[in-house]
């Protein structure tokens, strides 16, 4: 299968008053075309910054892309200059955000904020962006498109503003959409018909999608690939049914914990503890504190990562048969 | 759209008229006639003169008939200089200060907002502590001191400038700089701090993602709603400069409505004095219905919401 985009041990910070902010330290993954990879992981552990690292929107300062790769159909995307990247932005790759109250400019109407994009990016008439422009919001299931386009945001409701910030992503054609929790601010209700409409797009453009999220829900419905990020690593990868039937890493399983499921009983199991501090982060695991199953290693050697499947990967000691061996060592120095 | 400003259309004809009214109080309460500078000691001169001004009735004979003179627009002649109408004056003083004040708001809109732009683009840099500094330099002088200030270094010490009056663009240089710098230093802070929080908010980050140059992000996205507040405070800004001018227009001897307004009051010229305030205060009032207009039309949230609340 085709990669569409590579990254390699991607390193962020964030230089602040009160220290260095190592937001993402070695992140490896990777989007074949046409698929759906899910980056998941609680609040905090660096999805947008990973995300926003990939358009190159990170703001610096404060922030930097300190190391690593991001090959983009072959392209390394961190080495890029700033104006090459605003033909990538928007064309090749383009971004949702969370919050679609926010998103839009409130002082234009939703054609300006559709077509500005198609205009910046190619050479075409004024009434053929526009005709692009309908075709866009009809695709994304807004009704009356020529009388929706001259309203302002304020005019529409969250889930119809989510469909426009889509339908403003997509207008140039673009390869490859990161959607940054695209249903978190909506009601569930909302939120399953915009998953709906990932699916539908996905079905008539072949965009690759990143959907980044931390609701499992969200994941379990349209993703074919699954990372699990923590503390500004992944941590484990693996396709939709490794992930959810054998998950290995102990962050992974106390996730899949804490959904809720039709076929387990009981109570939910929420992770106890809180992810490390970011500004130090531990040289070893940075679940030790958490995991059950913590053993001396874990919080000095950072685990390699162990393939248990072309697909599936995980970074823990529990994989490792020269966890044993490793820690002999370290105790009889 | 209408009703609302049929509304506001009345509600300035009471302002207004509460303005007429106050004054018209602190004219009659304020001790001294027109007549005693004068040296008129004769008494029977200076009856007969109140006589002819109206000014022997009964106060509220007096207000009705100041009343009936701004309906019709009719001030009637100068106490202090009979030969001249309050019209002919405020005729020959308004499009002179009317210069002057439009060419000081010209220049503070428009370096004021440069200048805040410029500082919230290099957010903490030099640029932004310089433009910041001379923001608050521009507050904190007010504009006699600066006045002052700018005739003594650039009109007396260096002859750049002429020190007074108002005859060729050369002369409108320094009163209009000591006129604008205190709405300028207004509108760079203003600017800069809306501009600076306008820069964080997510739609800006969209129209980063869309691949838009810096240009068509600030001007297109940031810089509309960044002037927003600009706009609101544009009302008391032409209200602080049309005061200011009253000073500004006596130091440089500009023959302006606010050098009538200023004489009218140390000679107590009743008539003179109606017809500036009223003058003033109707300019301003509409001013600020425009300001009110011009926010609504470039904030599509007002005026739905306008709509709506009708
Ligand atoms: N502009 C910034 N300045 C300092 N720290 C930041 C900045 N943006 C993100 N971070 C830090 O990076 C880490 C990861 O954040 P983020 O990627 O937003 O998490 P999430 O996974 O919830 O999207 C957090 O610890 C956050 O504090
Ligand atoms: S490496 Fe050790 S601490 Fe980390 S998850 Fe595995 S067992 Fe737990
Ligand atoms: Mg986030």
């Amino acid at each position: 299968m085709e990669k569409i985009l590579e990254v390699k041990d991607l390193h962020v910070t964030f230089t602040t008053y009160g220290g260095t902010v190592q937001a993402v330290r070695g992140v490896d993954f990777h989007l074949n075309k046409g698929e759906t990879l899910a980056i998941v992981g609680e609040s905090g552990c660096g999805k947008s910054v990973t995300s926003n690292a990939i358009m190159r929107l990170i703001p610096s300062p404060p922030g930097k892309i300190t190391a690593g790769k991001i090959l983009f159909k072959g392209k390394d995307l961190a080495k890029e200059s700033e104006k090459k990247m605003r033909q990538v932005r928007g064309v090749d790759i383009s971004m949702i955000f969370q919050d679609p109250m926010t998103a839009l400019n409130p002082t234009l109407t939703i054609g300006t904020q559709l077509i500005e994009g198609l205009k910046q990016h190619r050479k075409i008439t004024d009434s053929e962006a526009k005709k692009r422009a309908l075709e866009m919001m009809d695709l994304v299931g807004i009704p009356n498109p020529a009388e929706r386009m001259k309203q302002y945001p304020h005019q529409f409701s969250g889930g119809m503003r989510q469909r426009i910030v889509i339908a403003i992503a997509l207008i140039c054609e673009p390869e490859l959409l990161i959607a940054d929790e695209p249903t978190t601010a909506l009601d569930v209700t909302i939120q399953a018909q915009i998953l709906e409409l990932f699916e539908k797009i996905q079905d008539v453009t072949g965009v690759s999608i990143i959907l980044i999220t931390h609701d499992l829900g969200v994941v379990a419905k349209i993703a074919d690939r699954i990372a699990v990020m923590y503390a500004g690593k992944i941590i484990e990868t693996g396709t939709k049914r490794e992930i959810f039937y054998e998950p290995q890493h102990p962050y992974t399983k106390g996730l899949l914990n804490s959904v809720p499921r039709l076929d387990t009983k009981g109570r939910l199991k929420p992770i106890d503890g809180t992810p490390p501090d970011l500004f130090s982060p531990p040289e070893g695991c940075p679940f030790t504190a958490r995991c059950p199953f913590a053993m001396e290693v874990c919080n000095k050697v950072y685990p390699k990562s162990s393939n248990l499947s072309d697909s599936h990967s995980v970074d823990c000691w529990l994989q490792d048969e020269r966890a044993k061996q490793l820690l002999a060592t370290m105790v009889t120095n | 759209m209408l009703k609302y400003i049929l509304k506001r259309l009345l509600i300035m004809v009471v302002t207004l008229w509460i303005i007429i009214t106050l004054t018209f109080v602190l004219m009659v309460s304020v001790p001294g006639s027109p007549f005693n500078s004068e040296g008129n000691s004769n008494e029977i001169v200076q009856q007969n003169l109140a006589k002819h001004y109206n000014l022997d009735k009964p106060y509220h004979v007096q207000y009705l008939l100041y009343l009936k003179s701004i309906v019709t627009l009719d001030f009637g002649p100068s106490i202090k200089q009979p030969n001249q109408t309050v019209n002919d004056l405020l005729g020959r003083g308004f499009p002179i200060s009317a210069e002057l004040g439009i060419v000081t708001i010209i220049v503070a809109v428009i370096s004021g907002i440069t200048l805040g732009i410029l500082a919230a683009l290099r957010h903490n840099g030099v640029i932004d502590y310089l433009a910041m500094g001379i923001a608050v330099l521009g507050i904190s002088i007010p504009n006699f001191i600066m006045a002052t200030l700018l005739i003594d270094q650039l009109a007396v010490q260096r002859e750049w400038f002429p020190v007074a009056t108002w005859k060729s663009p050369m002369h409108m240089v320094l009163p209009v700089l000591a006129l604008a710098t205190g709405p300028m230093a207004i509108i760079a802070r203003l600017t800069r701090s809306t501009m600076l929080e306008v820069l964080t908010q997510d739609y800006i980050k969209m129209a980063r993602a869309k691949g838009l140059t810096p240009w068509k992000i600030i001007v297109k996205h940031a810089l509309r709603n960044a002037l927003m507040p600009v706009i609101t405070i544009m009302g008391t800004l032409v209200a602080g400069i049309m005061t200011g001018s009253f000073v500004i227009e006596q130091i440089f001897a500009i023959p302006g409505m606010g050098k009538y307004f200023v004489e009218s009051i140390n000679h107590r010229d009743f008539p003179v004095i109606m017809g500036t305030t009223v003058f003033y205060s109707a300019f301003l009032i509409v001013m600020l219905f425009l300001v009110d207009i011009a926010y609504g039309i470039l904030d599509p949230r007002i005026k739905v919401a306008k709509k709506e609340g009708e």
